[in-house]
């Protein structure tokens, strides 16, 4: 089956004060229908970034500086801004991060559940109230038709997000990304938000491209993932394989950050350092400077992302040291 | 994304409020201006004074820009043949006694009020705050023509009323902002070391409000000035034989299709003086908040195009 | 919404009563009213027949009683000039100013929305640059001299308009436009500020993804959520559109509210001046409410009581 979203070589620059910095660079995926990619990195590494340039929805500081997003196959970047709209929505969709400020205050949120059928179905305002409400249902908002006269201070947390992903799925999308969907939440709500992404992604086959920085999210939800440091993408693979066996010096440091089995009395491993100043970003390989496999060659050729092994890449000269270990 | 603070911010913050101002051309110009009254001011009754009141019949309405019967005509003359170069140096100083005495009496108490309000919180807070409501409820304009009708429009009287006016401004200004101070932590520190609450006040509070009051004030500066103007305009406040530039203008308006040069010249230095202030403000706005003060390091044209 | 109103409607009343006491206060307690009442050369004779006619040689709280009672009756006593009611003298007045003022507060606020918008969504284009000139220069130029350079340029000069009165369109042009100076100046710069801050807030991204319109965007969306301050700054700027009333109205000779509050003070009036504060101040506070219930029906957040 071919990949229904990818993203190919994507760049973005930012302007900032002293000058413009590529905040991402060559960044490549795809992701096939009804599967989960997850994008997994710090915060800054160029996550968010990437998302907001898939859904052309960059602040006006940032701009997309080159390469490819397509979908079916078509490159929606270079659409006329008309097209790129009407894909919005039933194309491309996404869930941000911060439901309180994401949802608009002064709307009841019934008017913007139905903002999208008003605008690709064209439905009457009576007819695109009653989809809302079935929306709402469907995310498991207690009482929906009394509850869409309400507004989105009256929600709780939780209740929110569930509300914005209504909002995303809402004209079944053929791709959804979710921005760090459940960072602001507690967890046990955590859970049953990241249970409504899976369930829905399932039932309406949609691509979901989950954006993280947690790795207990990517191993219990996504099917592949793609590891960013520093604007670009290190390692992408399986998620069993990647965890299980990492091929990026980057991967393994943050898997191993992780307290999982490590017996007590034995300190937790940190990956030295931090990650660089977009103003700042090393020569050659961007991690090389962190990294305890670093050789001369690493400062001075920057690593391509290539094949490492089955159906896995890494952006590192020395993967193969990894691999034998 | 959050952008990490970069080597120009960083320059920037060492950069002397001298060399931030020479860097920005409209502010150096407007400081120039406001120097340049003020000195006016000072001196210029002393210079000009009897000329500002001698009448010549012989040169009645001379039209300006002509240096036939000297340089104190070059501005014209008005319809007594008086100077109106030399009137207008003379009444920069009514103006700004005017001004300057209102706009410091409503900082000053203004100030004070605001910050004791915002330190204390609780019911003295409320009860200034509803005073000051009322004041900025009330037309100031109405509120001094009402008082100079009971009283005489006297200088002082225009003071009083207008510095009255404008405390609302400093109070809120003021309050807001020691408010969100005296919660912080090195008030708290202050306050169990058993300081007392005008020290307090003094030593932690005023400074950090201060900065924001005088760019307010710098910016009320106009506003005391055009409602004096207005005043004496309407024939209740400077009264004649005084001087203001209000009051000239009005006179002039009598003669507005003979000679222009009467009404124009005096409204001209209103608003030279007040953009002046404005632009200094402004900058001042700039200056005094370290998070915008790099901003003062670009080129002008390119200040509006990176938002923080 | 019931109950909001009704908490609004008090506090709100609280300036106004203030007001009246003030006026109250003003007349009785300093010196003699008969001072304020009748004209300077009125005989010693004359002045105790008016006190004890008016009862101004009653206890102070009988007179206050007599007051309160007038104010609501709307009986203000009689004008000295003409012998006719003051009210009625005030409320001949009043749709003049009403007219004017409505006119330019809408073209002020459709037009500040229109630039402000516009200048929000293109920084750095020409309504953004409009935006900048037109509030600085509105809050530094004097609206007396802009009015009598509107005057010189397009009555005197051109002859296009004429100096005053209110028939036909072309003698509403400079009224309005001195009158609109301020208030657009002052909501346009507040317009953008809003709007710069809704377009930049997230809902914004959430309704572009959802493949909303640029239209549906910045009207649907960021202009809703930016009328709440815009309105709040309206209700301010109605207030200071009384002190340019009281200006506009003397040039243009506008027969409105402020030119009789000049004329009766050049004619020591007391009675109509006293009137036309009080009607003014109870129309100052109706306006306040109304701006309120706007507020309220806007952002469901106010109606409830929630802090945003």
């Amino acid at each position: 089956m071919n990949p229904v979203l990818e993203v190919d070589r994507l760049a973005v620059d930012i302007r900032t004060p002293a000058g413009t910095v590529r905040a991402v660079r060559e960044v490549s995926f795809s992701v096939r229908s009804g599967e989960t990619l997850a994008l997994l990195g710090e915060s800054g590494c160029g996550k968010s970034m990437t998302a907001q340039a898939i859904v052309g929805l960059l602040d006006p500081v940032a701009h997309v500086a080159g390469g490819e997003v397509r979908l079916d196959g078509t490159d929606v970047l270079t659409l006329p801004p008309a097209q790129r709209r009407r894909l919005a929505g039933p194309g491309l969709s996404i869930v941000f991060q911060d439901a309180l400020t994401a949802l608009n205050p002064i709307q009841t949120v019934g008017a913007q559940l139905a903002e999208p059928f008003r605008i690709h179905e064209r439905l009457s305002r009576r007819a695109a109230r009653e989809r809302a409400v079935e929306l709402m249902e469907r995310v498991g908002i207690p009482e929906p038709r009394a509850r869409a006269g309400a507004y989105p201070h009256q929600f709780s947390g939780g209740m929110r997000q569930r509300l914005l992903i209504a909002l995303a799925v809402a004209l079944h999308p053929k791709v959804l990304l979710a921005d760090e969907p459940t960072t602001a939440l507690d967890v046990t709500v955590q859970a049953q938000i990241m249970e409504l992404l899976r369930d829905l992604r399932t039932e309406q086959q949609t691509a979901l491209i989950l954006i993280t920085h947690d790795l207990a999210v990517v191993a219990e939800q996504a099917d592949h993932v793609a590891v960013m440091y520093a604007g670009g993408i290190v390692e992408t693979g399986r998620v069993a394989d990647v965890f299980a066996k990492p091929r990026h010096p980057y991967t393994r440091g943050l898997l191993d950050s992780v307290p999982g089995e490590v017996a007590r009395g034995t300190n937790l491993k940190s990956i030295p350092g931090s990650p660089p100043d977009l103003h700042a970003v090393p020569s050659g390989c961007a991690f090389r400077t962190r990294c305890p496999l670093a050789t001369d060659v690493c400062a001075e050729q920057r690593p391509p992302l290539a094949e490492a092994g089955q159906g896995r890449m890494s952006a590192c000269h020395h993967w193969k040291e990894l691999a034998d270990d | 994304m959050t952008l990490v603070e970069t080597p120009a911010a960083i320059a920037a913050r060492r950069t002397s409020w001298w060399r931030l101002l020479l860097r920005d051309k409209f502010a150096c110009v407007a400081v120039v201006i406001l120097l340049l009254v003020a000195v006016s001011a000072v001196v210029g009754p002393v210079l000009l004074g009897d000329l500002a009141v001698k009448q010549n019949l012989r040169a009645v309405n001379r039209p300006p820009f002509s240096l036939d019967d000297g340089w104190a005509f070059a501005l014209g003359s008005d319809s007594l043949g008086r100077s109106v170069l030399a009137r207008l140096v003379v009444a920069s100083r009514t103006t700004l006694s005017v001004a300057i005495p209102a706009v410091l009496i409503s900082l000053v108490v203004g100030s004070i009020w605001g910050m004791w309000a915002g330190y204390h919180r609780g019911r003295r807070e409320s009860v200034s705050m509803r005073i000051a409501d009322v004041i900025l409820s009330f037309p100031s304009l109405l509120l001094a023509v009402v008082v100079l009708y009971v009283f005489s429009p006297s200088a002082l009287n225009i003071i009083l009323v207008l510095a009255i006016a404008r405390i609302p401004i400093y109070l809120r200004a003021a309050r807001a902002e020691s408010a969100e101070l005296q919660s912080r932590l090195f008030v708290d520190a202050a306050r169990t070391f058993g300081a007392k609450s005008w020290a307090i006040i003094a030593r932690h509070v005023a400074p950090t409000v201060l900065p924001t009051l005088f760019t307010v004030a710098t910016l009320d500066f106009c506003f005391v000035m055009l409602t004096e103007s207005s005043l004496s305009f309407l024939g209740i406040g400077i009264q004649p034989p005084d001087m203001s530039w209000g009051l000239m203008v009005a006179q002039g308006r009598q003669v507005l299709q003979s000679a222009w040069w009467i009404a124009v010249f005096p409204g001209l230095a209103i608003v030279v003086t007040t953009v002046s202030a404005t632009v200094l403000a402004s900058w001042a706005r700039l200056a005094m908040d370290p998070g915008q003060r790099w901003r003062l390091t670009l080129p002008r044209s390119r200040r509006k195009e990176v938002k923080p | 919404m019931l109950t909001f109103l009704r908490r609004r409607i008090t506090s709100s009343a609280i300036p106004l009563v203030v007001v009246i006491l003030g006026v109250f206060c003003l007349a009785r307690l300093t010196g003699d009213p008969a001072n304020l009442y009748l004209p300077l050369s009125a005989t010693p004779e004359m002045r105790a027949e008016f006190a004890a006619r008016h009862g101004f040689d009653q206890p102070l709280l009988v007179q206050f009683g007599d007051y309160l009672a007038q104010v609501v009756r709307l009986d203000f006593g009689e004008s000295l000039r003409t012998a006719e009611p003051a009210a009625t003298a005030v409320l001949r007045a009043f749709p003049a100013t009403l007219q004017l003022a409505g006119a330019t507060m809408i073209l002020a606020i459709l037009g500040a929305v229109v630039v402000g918008s516009w200048a929000a969504y293109r920084p750095n284009s020409v309504a953004d640059r409009v935006a900048s000139f037109t509030s600085t220069t509105a809050a530094s130029m004097p609206d007396f001299w802009f009015a009598i350079m509107g005057v010189l340029v397009f009555a005197v000069a051109l002859g296009w308009l004429p100096t005053s009165g209110t028939v036909g369109a072309a003698a509403w042009v400079l009224p309005v436009l001195t009158l609109l100076i301020r208030p657009f100046g002052v909501l346009v710069q507040v317009v953008r500020g809003a709007m710069v801050s809704a377009l930049s807030a997230p809902y914004i991204k959430v309704a572009r993804s959802k493949g909303a319109g640029e239209v549906r965007v910045v009207f649907g969306h960021a202009l809703r959520n930016a009328a709440p301050p815009a309105l709040t700054v309206a209700g301010d700027l109605t207030v200071g559109l009384v002190n340019g009333a009281v200006v506009v109205e003397t040039i243009f000779g506008w027969p409105g509210i402020g030119k009789l509050m000049i004329t009766s003070i050049l004619q020591r009036d007391f009675a109509v001046l006293q009137a036309a504060v009080l009607v003014t101040a109870v129309t100052i506070f109706a306006l306040n409410i109304v701006i309120d219930a706007c507020y309220a029906l806007l952002d469901s957040r106010v109606r409830q009581g929630v802090t945003a």
